[in-house]
C-alpha cells in the first residue's frame, strides 16, 4: 500500500505568479511561487480560490502539473469559454499577481516511483495534466520506471504538452506514447483517428499480464469507458485510478 | 445585496469575513492586517504566518458580471444568462416513454395514473416564462409547452395545503398548493418547440416559474396532495422552504 | 450520454476542512447499500445548488454540502463510516 504522508488540515496560501507558459490556444501553464508550500506528490491537486475587489470570491479545482520543486506550484489551467475562472487564469493574470492556493490536495489519485509500475497513463483531454506530473517526475529518474501513455484529444491544436513529449519519449527509453486526435486530424497525421476503443487499448497499452498501475483522466464519459474496457480486458480493479475532471461548480 | 457571498460552496471562508479584512492591492504590495502598526503598511509576500481570514484580492478578478436587464424582470441578486444550464443533484434518470407514469395521489388518498399517452391527452398549452436559478442565474422569455397543474389535479384535493413533487431517480420538493394552481405551475413535456431533453427534466417535468427553480422538479413522476407540508431534497439541505426569489428567499433562514 | 459528475477526488479541500486531513484515499461506508471504497471514487454531483456525493454502487447520497451566507452546511446522509487510516 503506498503512503502518503498524513497531511493536517491545509489553509488558504498566496501565491505569486512567476512564469506563464503558452501550452497551446486555449490552455496556459501557470508557474507559482507558495512560500509554506509543504511539497506534493504526482497526481495532487491544488484548489484555487480568487476574490474581487466588492469581495466576491470563486473557487476551481486544477490539478499540479510538475512534480515537487520547493515552493514552486505549476498548474495548467483549460479556457472555458462561458467559464467565470478560467477566462481570468488563462486571458488575464499576469506575472507579479497573488492568488490564493490550498493544498496539497488528494491521496487516492497519486503515483510515486515507489509504488512500481509498470505505468499505465491515459488522458482524455486536459486530464492529462496530473498525468504529466508523474511523468515529469521521472525526468532523469534511474531507473526510470516503464511507462506508457495514451492520449485522446480533439484536435492536433488542442494538445497540450505536445513538444515537450515528443523530446521527453526521444530522451527517455522509458516512456512511449500513443495518440488519438478524435474530432480532426491534420495532414500527414499517422496517429489513431478515433475515441478510444477495445482494439485501440489492447495495442497501446502493457496487459493485464504486466499487471501495470493504470491512472486514468478526463472528462467521466472517458474515464468511464476506458476504466470498463480495462477491467474487461483482465485488468484488476484495484489497480485501476480514475480522476473526472469537467466543468464543476456553478455555472 | 451583500457582495461578498462566496459562490463555491464548501470550502470558502465565511463570506463576511472576506469583507470585512479585505484591501485592493492593486500590484501586490503585502497584505495589510488589521491589528499592524500603521508604519508597516507593506508586508513582504514571503511573510510565512499568513492570516486566512484576510483573503487577497487577485487584481482584476471581476467574476460575473451583472448584465443589463429590467429590474423588475431580475430578481434581486441575479444575473442574466443566454445558455440553459444543467445542474444536477444526481444522475440523469432515463425513462421510456412506454414506462412512464405520473401520478397524482390526493390528500382523501385517491391515486389517479396516467400514460405518457394518457397525459398527452390531457389540455395542454404552450407559454413564456422567466425563470430564476438559486444559483443566481435567471433565463427571460423561456418558452415551455405543458399541462397546467390545474388540469392533472381536475379539481382534486383544493382543501390540501401542500404538493409533494417526487421524481425519477428520488428527488423531491415541496410547494404550498396555492402556489401551483390557478395557472401558476405546470407539469412540462416541451422546451423551445421541442420534447423536453432528459438533461432539462425530460420526459416531462414540474414547472413553477414563480419560485426558485430548484422547485421545478425535474423527471417529475409523482405529486401527492398532502394536508402537512414535507420538506423535499434542498430544502433539507439548507435551502428555503418557500423560495420567492422577488424576496431572495434562497436558504433556510432567510 | 455520460452524466455530468465528478468524483471524490474533486471534494478533497472539502473533506480536508471537515476532517482536517486527506481523505480521498481513506475508506468509506455506504449506509444504504454497504458498499466500501475510497471516498476519491466516490461521485460527486457539483452542479448543482450544492455539492452532492453518492455512493458509486448504489448512488444514494452520501453527503451534502450547502454555502450559505452563515457558514458551508454538510448533511451527513448515508455515509454510514470513514476509517482514517
Amino acid at each position: 500500500m503506498e503512503r502518503t504522508a498524513v497531511r493536517g488540515r491545509l489553509s488558504w496560501l498566496a501565491a505569486e505568479v512567476v512564469e506563464l507558459v503558452d501550452e497551446n490556444p486555449t490552455v496556459r501553464g501557470i508557474v507559482l511561487s507558495c512560500p509554506g508550500w509543504s511539497g506534493h506528490l504526482p497526481g495532487q491537486h491544488v484548489d484555487v480560490r480568487l476574490t474581487a475587489e466588492d469581495g466576491y470570491q470563486a473557487q476551481r479545482s486544477y490539478s499540479i502539473a510538475a512534480p515537487e520543486n520547493g515552493e514552486q506550484v505549476t498548474i495548467t489551467v483549460e479556457l472555458i469559454g462561458d467559464g467565470e475562472v478560467s477566462p481570468y487564469l488563462v486571458g488575464e493574470l499576469g506575472v507579479g499577481d497573488v492568488i490564493e492556493l490550498r493544498g496539497p490536495i488528494g491521496g487516492y489519485f497519486v503515483w510515486t516511483a515507489e509504488m512500481g509500475g509498470p505505468l499505465q497513463l491515459l488522458a482524455g483531454g486536459s486530464g492529462i495534466v496530473p498525468l504529466m506530473a508523474m511523468i515529469r517526475s521521472q525526468v532523469g529518474a534511474t531507473p526510470a520506471i516503464p511507462t506508457r501513455l495514451l492520449v485522446s484529444a480533439r484536435s492536433y491544436d488542442s494538445m497540450i504538452y505536445r513538444d515537450e513529449l515528443a523530446v521527453l519519449t526521444e530522451k527517455m527509453e522509458s516512456l512511449a506514447v500513443t495518440y488519438t486526435l478524435t474530432r480532426s486530424q491534420p495532414p500527414g497525421w499517422t496517429g489513431q483517428d478515433r475515441r478510444v476503443d477495445q482494439a485501440m487499448l489492447a495495442e497501446a497499452t502493457w496487459s493485464s499480464d504486466e499487471r501495470p498501475l493504470v491512472y486514468v483522466c478526463g472528462p467521466t464519459g472517458f474515464v468511464e469507458t476506458v476504466a470498463s474496457i480495462l477491467v474487461g480486458q483482465g485488468h484488476e480493479g484495484a489497480r485501476i485510478k480514475t480522476e473526472r475532471f469537467g466543468p464543476s461548480g456553478t455555472p | 445585496m451583500a457582495a461578498a457571498r462566496a459562490t463555491r460552496a464548501a470550502s470558502a471562508a465565511p463570506p463576511h469575513q472576506a469583507r470585512e479584512g479585505v484591501l485592493t492591492t492593486g500590484v501586490f504590495t503585502g497584505i495589510h492586517r488589521p491589528f499592524a502598526s500603521p508604519a508597516l503598511a507593506t508586508w513582504p509576500i514571503q511573510e510565512k504566518s499568513y492570516d486566512p481570514s484576510v483573503a487577497i484580492i487577485s487584481r482584476g478578478f471581476k467574476g460575473r458580471r451583472q448584465s443589463e436587464a429590467p429590474a423588475n424582470r431580475v430578481p434581486p441578486g441575479q444575473y442574466i444568462t443566454n445558455d440553459f444550464p444543467v445542474l444536477s443533484a444526481g444522475p440523469t434518470p432515463r425513462v421510456s416513454l412506454e414506462d412512464w407514469r405520473l401520478t397524482l395521489v390526493t390528500d382523501a388518498g385517491d391515486v389517479r395514473s396516467w400514460t405518457w399517452a394518457e397525459f398527452r391527452a390531457l389540455p395542454s398549452e404552450e407559454f413564456t416564462v422567466d425563470i430564476h436559478c438559486v444559483t443566481k442565474w435567471s433565463k427571460l422569455d423561456t418558452r415551455w409547452e405543458g399541462v397546467a397543474i390545474d388540469s392533472v389535479l381536475g379539481g382534486a384535493g383544493r382543501g390540501a395545503g401542500f404538493l409533494l413533487a417526487e421524481s425519477y431517480g428520488g428527488y423531491t420538493t415541496n410547494l404550498p398548493l396555492a402556489d401551483v394552481v390557478d395557472g401558476k405551475a405546470w407539469v412540462a413535456f416541451g422546451y423551445d418547440g421541442a420534447p423536453l431533453a432528459p438533461e432539462h427534466g425530460g420526459p416531462a417535468r414540474l414547472l413553477v416559474p414563480h419560485l426558485y427553480f430548484w422547485k421545478s422538479a425535474k423527471w417529475i413522476r409523482r405529486l401527492e396532495l398532502s394536508p402537512e407540508d414535507r420538506i423535499g431534497f434542498w430544502e433539507g439541505y439548507g435551502y428555503h422552504n418557500y423560495g420567492d426569489p422577488w424576496r431572495e428567499q434562497r436558504y433556510a433562514g432567510d | 450520454m455520460s452524466d455530468r459528475h465528478l468524483d471524490g477526488n474533486a471534494l478533497g479541500g472539502l473533506f480536508n476542512e471537515l476532517f482536517g486531513r486527506e481523505m480521498t484515499d481513506q475508506d468509506a461506508c455506504c449506509g444504504t447499500c454497504g458498499a466500501i471504497g475510497p471516498l476519491g471514487r466516490a461521485l460527486a454531483f457539483l452542479d448543482a445548488p450544492g455539492q452532492v456525493l453518492r455512493c458509486v454502487n448504489c448512488e444514494s447520497v452520501l453527503l451534502v454540502a450547502v454555502a450559505t451566507p452563515t457558514g458551508v452546511r454538510i448533511t451527513v446522509q448515508s455515509l454510514r463510516w470513514v476509517e482514517l487510516s
